[in-house]
């Protein structure tokens, strides 16, 4: 299901024949996953590796006032127990704050409480031991004399003189704020035909990485190195921060990522428990292992989406939007995380409201607060759900305002397609979205008329569906305006190396890292189209600081759009490399070949002169045979990162088609839609199945998910029994179709699709709902849907 | 603390004696005695599903099993199933229809499914997705793993049919 315009160069090595790009190949490390032969951390085990168990603050807020270890040291296997004083002799405490977020402020952050705990779950001593069972029971003998405080956990109220604030150094529990003032907003409502005001209320959610968080730091006393075995998103930045940290230099720590399972922005950031885990490594001078258990993942992964956002819209009669405003409230837990900071969602929300639409008035103001709860930070689609659900429910009140149909509300205010290069409201440049191509789309996917028919034929009959439309905007391919400019040491270009073998096979060595997206098939596919080698005979090589080129990783939708151009461009001049060598050997030149297949063969017939493999042999093992002068260079190595646009912003629509229990408040997803723009797409499949993957996140955020606190700041469902997650059960067919606008900033044209399942799913089940509820008067602005929350607004409870 | 205690059992066709705690339960059991590392541990509380393993015959979540209970079982993980062939048509299905992303469901996922296949030769999406319903994925979506179980079905009733 791909359209739209191709702006693409024929010459360009996308159209090379035999070309992989655009089409599905099975990814080349599936066998090794479905039989059960992958190397997740969890699987690791190393000679003399001792296993870690945190003992963690039942409160919320309190004085550590004594801590005896002494009958735990006792126990059998024990190796050590270690508190944050006796810790902080190895490792420094951090602060996370980006110098581009003017204003943000937080606390220095242990890898152990040292005084005081603030929040429930923050370890207050470490027990290492033969086994995890030998530390667990250890854990148990562990006498921590507490002083309760009062903890600060409602957002709301949290900056109210009569609150405590969390750390008294930093005067108050405000940790960010931002005001954002464009076009003439006042002026825009006052002269509105209408205005609409709602208040948005997400709940907290957060990862559930079906592998929890696991580390195995190895510290080699002998040659002074330490090597990090860890499930990271980004390998370079894991080793800058634990060598700034515990003093060493950075070609002192490796960090190696084999097999993931489940990131999603969980794993990109650097926890206090796995800087305990490297600082006990060196402590002990041994392996120390730390696999979070469920309990664990639930109290200390990073919580999402902790936000209530008023929000405010200026509609004429004829559907124009005349302006947004949002005021947008979050709270981050008791510390800014380290090193990516708590305060980019927020500020993401205010560059993503309204940002599909014309309007350029817009005003906005984001307060980010601490809480003493679990820390809250960046997961899949920062902000994303949030500016969407806002932007998308006002849409749908003020074309219920005036009597429009959501779709054609939509069609009138989208910016259209030919109106690129352009800038939002929020002062976000976009080099080309198609909204209008995807909205057309969409509705012809979902046969809007026939099912807008059968809801009114059903209603007759007391069965309520709904349909619910959500376009949005999507970040993606980030430059380093979004950590580096604020002085984070996190990579935002990507390397990749290519050599080709002495057996003509290729190996590639990338700084993208796989967690289940495909990024070894992508190189793959992009390197051996590129080379005209058979992806059979291309081998990536990724996660590991010792073999791969410096860079970023795979988080934000990076992989392809800056990974794979990198792997694009080494390709080429090893191609030229090649071609260099064979026109030597064919005493031809480099323009009169070509490689195909495998072989380098004329241009002009397609005829072929040499296999890659001859090649490949006499370059290695008869150099002596090649003329004088001839070096071959068979490996090369390119970075890339894009600088023009600081993020490829794409877009995309979604569409939800669902039936609402009005006696239980059960709401039944029946079909769910998808149309978006990642710009060329590599692999068709992989692309299809990441979004339908996102849109599932943003379902279970939509209907299940929720971190339950009590108002002492007890996470009351801790465990997957109580915290609900999407089953196949629950969740629909989800039908995707794309329209394709490359960017042209890079050769490749591709821009990510890793948000676009997860920000606009949450709004489009929310307008369906409403759209469902439309004959009972209710309107339902808070997620997740519960039928708690669906039957309190129709009145029934 | 209790003493160790002695069982005998099979383990994908080969037999297995030693002595384990009495509280060890059968995945850690096959990870850490065993190193059988395709029997993943996502939730330790029976809920996610991704420590299915089969013992005589059945499916069960090893998390919620003790080693102890299986004394004199054959049980048979995801590495059995695989060397056997018994799941090749399926695996295959899998992987033409990238099934699986991080991989760390997919074990469960499989003997699931093809507990599923030896009980129901056509189950239909519905079926499917119920039987399902007990392993969790976060990364795909369920809808390939779905698509992947039919049409196994539907090759395996064609060549037996
Ligand atoms: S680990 Fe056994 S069901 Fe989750
Ligand atoms: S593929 Fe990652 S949990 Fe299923």
């Amino acid at each position: 299901m791909t359209s739209g315009p191709e702006k693409r160069d024929p010459l360009s090595v996308l159209d090379r024949p035999n070309s992989y790009i655009g089409k599905i190949v099975p990814r080349p490390n599936l066998d090794r996953l479905m039989q059960g032969r992958g190397l997740y951390v969890s699987d690791i085990e190393l000679p003399r590796m001792a296993h870690v168990v945190f003992l963690r603050s039942p409160y919320a807020h309190a004085k550590i006032i004594r801590i005896d270890a002494s009958a735990a040291k006792c126990m059998p296997g024990v190796v050590a127990v270690v508190t944050g004083q006796e810790l902080a002799a190895v490792i420094t405490p951090w602060v996370g704050v980006l110098s581009h977020l003017k204003g943000l402020k937080s606390a220095p952050q242990s890898a152990i409480a040292i005084d005081r705990v603030c929040w429930q779950g923050e370890a207050v001593a470490a027990v290492v031991a033969s086994s995890r069972s030998a530390a667990e029971d250890a854990a148990e003998h562990i006498l921590v004399e507490y002083g309760e405080l009062e903890a600060v956990t409602d957002m709301s109220t949290a900056l109210d003189p009569a609150t405590p604030v969390i750390h008294a150094s930093l005067g108050d529990n405000l940790a960010f704020e931002r005001n954002h003032d464009a076009g003439a907003v006042d002026q825009a409502f006052a002269g509105s035909d209408e205005v609409v005001e709602a208040e948005f209320i997400f709940g907290r959610h957060t990862g559930v990485t079906l592998e929890p968080r696991s580390v195995v730091a190895d510290w080699n006393a002998a040659e002074a190195r330490l090597t990090i075995y860890q499930g990271t998103q980004a390998p370079h930045m894991v080793q800058n921060i634990a060598a700034l940290h515990l003093g060493l230099r950075e070609a002192q720590v490796r960090v190696v990522c084999k097999d993931v399972g489940g990131s999603f922005g969980i794993k990109v950031h650097i926890y206090a428990d796995e800087m305990a885990t490297y600082a006990l490594s060196k402590l002990l001078r041994r392996p120390v292992k730390f696999v979070a258990d469920r309990v664990e993942s639930f109290n200390t992964d990073i919580h999402a989406r902790d936000h209530r956002c008023k929000g405010k819209i200026g509609v004429q009669r004829d559907g124009t939007i005349t302006a947004f405003e949002i005021d947008d409230l979050t709270g981050i837990g008791p510390y800014s995380m380290y090193p990516r900071t708590s305060a980019i969602e927020a500020n993401q929300v205010v560059n993503l409201v309204g940002g599909p639409y014309v309007t350029q008035n817009y005003r906005a103001r984001a307060r980010v607060v601490f809480q003493n709860k679990n820390v809250m930070c960046q997961y899949r689609a920062v902000g994303h759900p949030i500016a969407c659900s806002v932007t998308e429910g006002l849409v749908d009140l003020a074309a219920m305002k005036i009597g429009m149909d959501p779709v054609e509300i939509r069609r009138r205010n989208l910016i259209a397609d030919d109106a690129y290069p352009c800038a939002s409201p929020s002062g976000l440049r976009f080099e080309q979205l198609s909204h209008h191509a995807a909205l057309t789309k969409l509705i012809s996917m979902m046969d809007y008329d026939a099912l807008r028919a059968e809801q009114a034929a059903l209603r007759t009959r007391n069965i309520h569906r709904g349909i619910g439309i959500a376009s949005f905007i999507e970040v993606t391919n980030p430059s380093a305006a979004f950590y580096g400019v604020g002085g984070a040491k996190i990579s935002s270009q990507d390397g990749v190396a290519v050599r080709l073998d002495a057996q003509g096979s290729v190996i590639c060595q990338t700084s993208i890292t796989e967690q289940g997206q495909g990024s070894e098939s992508l190189t793959a596919q992009i390197v051996g189209s590129t080379l005209g080698i058979s992806m059979d005979r291309v081998r990536v090589i990724l996660g590991d600081t010792d073999n791969t080129p410096y860079g970023g990783g795979t988080w934000a939708s990076r992989g392809a759009g800056i990974g794979g151009e990198a792997a694009l461009q080494a390709a080429k001049v090893l191609r030229r490399n090649i071609l260099d060598v064979a026109a030597a050997i064919l005493q031809s030149t480099a323009g009169e070949l070509d490689i195909v297949n495998n072989n380098v063969v004329n241009a002009s017939d397609g005829a072929t002169r040499i296999e890659l493999n001859e090649l490949a042999r006499i370059v290695y093992f008869r150099p002596d045979t090649l003329p004088p002068g001839i070096q071959p260079e068979l490996m090369a190595t390119r970075h890339f990162v894009p600088r023009e646009y600081p993020f490829a912003f794409t877009n995309g629509v979604q569409a939800s088609w669902l039936e609402v229990d009005t006696d239980t408040g059960f709401v039944k997803l029946l079909k769910h839609w998808v149309v978006e723009d990642c710009g060329t797409i590599i692999n068709p499949q992989l692309v299809d199945e990441q979004i339908r993957g996102g849109v599932v996140q943003g379902l279970g955020a939509a209907l299940f998910e929720k971190c339950v606190y009590d108002e002492r700041g007890q996470l009351t469902n801790a465990n997957m029994a109580d915290y609900l997650v999407p089953m196949s059960g629950e969740m629909p067919d989800i039908d995707v179709g794309h329209v394709v606008s490359p960017t042209l900033e890079t050769e490749l044209g591709a821009k990510g699709a890793g948000e676009a399942g997860t920000a606009g799913a949450a709004a489009a089940v929310t307008n369906a709902v409403n759209d469902a509820l439309r004959p009972f008067g209710a309107v339902i602005t808070e997620i997740p849907l519960t039928p708690q929350v669906i039957l309190t607004a129709l009145g029934r409870i | 603390m209790t003493a160790p205690i002695t069982i005998s059992l099979e383990v994908n066709g080969e037999r297995v004696d030693t002595s384990v705690l009495p509280r060890l339960n059968l995945a850690d059991f096959l990870r850490e005695y065993l190193k059988l590392t395709g029997t993943h541990v996502g939730c330790e509380h029976g809920v996610c599903g991704a420590c299915t393993v089969r013992v005589d015959g059945e499916i069960v979540r090893a998390c919620l099993m003790l080693a102890v209970q299986a004394d004199n079982a054959s049980v048979e993980t995801i590495e059995g199933l695989s060397d056997s062939g018994e799941i090749a048509d399926l695996q295959a299905a899998f992987r033409d229809r990238n099934a699986l992303q991080c991989g760390f469901c997919t074990p469960g996922m499989l003997m699931a499914a093809q507990d599923l296949l030896k009980q129901t030769s056509a189950p239909d999406r519905e079926q499917i997705r119920e039987h399902l319903s007990g392993n969790y994925c976060r990364c795909t979506g369920y809808q390939a793993i779905v698509d992947a179980v039919e049409s196994t079905a539907r090759a395996r009733a064609g060549r037996t049919a």
